[in-house]
């Protein structure tokens, strides 16, 4: 465990083949780097995991009811509720 | 993967048309998503809420004249991130200096090498992690942290954050990578004392 300093050139690779947009001829290269260097895999599985850990989708996410309230009164939904289309 | 949603032609139509109902209902199904990247953008509640509040009165305004160019969805994270953009300048212009955080946004040279995947989930979840993370994300620059946020954190493809940024999408895939990098360096660090306790406790 601690800080390595090599391997740099494929630190930028990594992020790229989470997301499977590797040229074949560079994905192929890099994984087989990947089979040698344990170092390398830590950092592809801590990647993958940061970015797991962050993500959060839209749809999970609440507003806090105070927070509904005070915007919907901002926005004076009431009202707009009541309107007619094109009016 | 894209968090781009689409919504049906008919709903887009009464919205520019000033259906409040349709309105109502845009507010109700994208408003949580959207104070939720205040909240990460701006780091405050108060903040995320005028930027919220701010949002949709433009959204509303500007719906009659919405060309349908891009997505509903996109256009509105426009609108967003444009509104706390202004306000982390304005923010900047009042206290005098230049909070942005100022940190090297290239890879450094040495790497934390770590393995801290197999440590157990509750690791992952508890309150204190969450703070870590909200800390590390606050540390990025603005022009990463924007990226992250509409990418990674909301899933919003490459293409979308080029469109709500107004950027190109190879300017996206860097600040992503760095952002990525600068953010795995940093839990590294924080999860690496994590597995020493865990060492220490047994």
């Amino acid at each position: 465990m601690g800080k390595r300093g090599h391997c740099k050139g494929q630190l930028k690779q990594l992020s790229a083949y989470i997301d499977g947009e590797l040229a074949a001829e560079i994905c192929a290269q890099l994984e087989a780097h990947l089979q040698e260097c344990s170092d390398c895999r830590v950092v592809l599985n801590t990647l993958q995991k940061t970015i797991d850990l962050y993500h959060v989708p839209a749809g999970d996410e609440t507003l806090p009811e105070e927070v509904r309230s005070r915007l919907f009164a901002r926005l004076h939904l009431d009202h707009l509720a009541g309107e007619k289309p094109g009016e | 993967m894209s968090a781009g949603r689409q919504y049906p032609s008919e709903f887009v139509d009464r919205l520019i048309a000033g259906d409040g109902l349709a309105f109502n209902e845009l507010v109700d199904q994208t408003s949580g998503g959207i104070y939720g990247l205040g909240l990460r953008m701006l780091g405050n509640a108060q903040d995320a809420e005028d930027m919220l509040q701010e949002t949709y009165l433009k959204a509303h305004k500007a719906l009659s004249g919405f060309e349908k160019r891009s997505s509903l969805n996109t256009w509105l994270y426009r609108i967003a991130t444009n509104e706390a953009l202004m306000m982390l300048r304005k923010r900047r212009s009042e206290i005098h200096f230049d909070p942005e955080p100022t940190t090297q946004e290239e890879p450094g040279d040495e790497v934390e090498v770590v393995d801290w995947c197999c440590l157990p989930e509750k690791e992952f979840i508890s309150e204190e992690t969450r703070t870590e993370l909200n800390q590390a994300i606050a540390k990025l620059s603005t022009a990463l942290r924007m990226v992250f946020l509409l990418r990674d954190v909301r899933g919003f493809s490459t293409q979308e954050t080029a469109e709500i940024l107004q950027i190109n999408e190879e300017v996206v895939k860097t600040r992503l990578v760095r952002a990525r990098l600068k953010l795995r360096e940093e839990l590294s660090g924080y999860f690496r004392e994590r597995l020493r306790g865990q060492v220490k406790n047994g």
